[in-house]
């Protein structure tokens, strides 16, 4: 496997004007409805969490808001686990732009990035490197 | 499976591996084979009692397995254990596009 960062980028034209796709993205009730239970606000660096309950299990996703431009882009981190152990987060950034009548909604997922390994300057045992060294083992999985 | 159990062996994956002494353990296993938890400590630079415990949370995790023999037990890593990470990118398309499809059906609902 690549070790390399990847991404997922979705992109869907939506019969509908940026300004109301803005608000399902980002009025905490509006995003419960598609997404998930959430504690979001439009602001950035708040932090919040996505909370989800589905067959018995449940967990929270910790993030932290990075860009708010009103009917354009939204940007937050995505990450695992508890704040204290988040020790993988990845970015999801939302981009909207007028088409017709209605808009291109974009959405790219990017990371796999390991922030806190990353700070500390690629750590011996970075994620990266470990999974490159086990490749072998990856092969099998 | 449901997105959601993914999610949350995902998580757990994430969470024990985020752990650098646990991830040098995984590492060893993975190149050295089964090993003991004595053969573990050797070369560690943390006590039995904690290697054992890191391995019991690589367990927890599906990451190794253990098989006592005697009085000892011999640890070895799951390589399926590591699935949920290879399978990040193929997990979150399939998430995205199921929420594209509400945020639309939200969408049709919602007033202008």
């Amino acid at each position: 496997m690549s070790t390399e960062t990847r991404s997922i980028v979705m992109e869907r034209v939506m019969p509908h004007p940026p300004e109301k796709i803005w608000r399902a993205l980002t009025q905490s009730a509006m995003i419960a409805e598609w997404l998930m239970e959430n504690d979001f606000k439009p602001v950035v660096g708040h932090k919040f969490q996505f909370h989800w309950a589905q067959g018995g299990y449940s967990g929270d996703v910790t993030c932290e808001v990075l860009t708010v431009e009103p009917a354009r882009k939204l940007a937050y981190t995505y990450g695992n686990g508890s704040a204290a152990e988040n020790t993988l987060a990845t970015t999801v950034t939302w981009t909207l732009e007028p088409e017709g009548a209605g808009t291109k909604l974009r959405m790219e997922h990017t990371g796999f990035t390991p922030a806190q390994e990353a700070a500390r300057g690629g750590a011996e045992f970075g994620w990266k490197g470990f999974l490159k060294r086990l490749d072998r083992v990856v092969e099998k999985a | 499976m449901t997105t959601a159990a993914q999610n949350q062996i995902q998580s757990e994956v994430f969470r024990t591996l985020g752990d650098p002494t646990r991830r040098k353990l995984f590492e060893r296993l993975a190149r050295e084979g089964e090993l003991t938890v004595s053969a573990l400590t050797v070369g560690s630079k943390v006590s039995q009692p904690a290697v054992s415990q890191h391995l019991a949370a690589l367990k927890l995790a599906g990451l190794v397995s253990d098989r006592r023999e005697g009085r000892a037990i011999h640890y070895s890593v799951k390589p399926e254990g590591l699935k949920p990470l290879v399978n990040w990118v193929e997990h979150y398309t399939q998430f995205w596009a199921d929420k594209f499809d509400d945020l639309e059906s939200f969408l049709n609902k919602m007033d202008n």
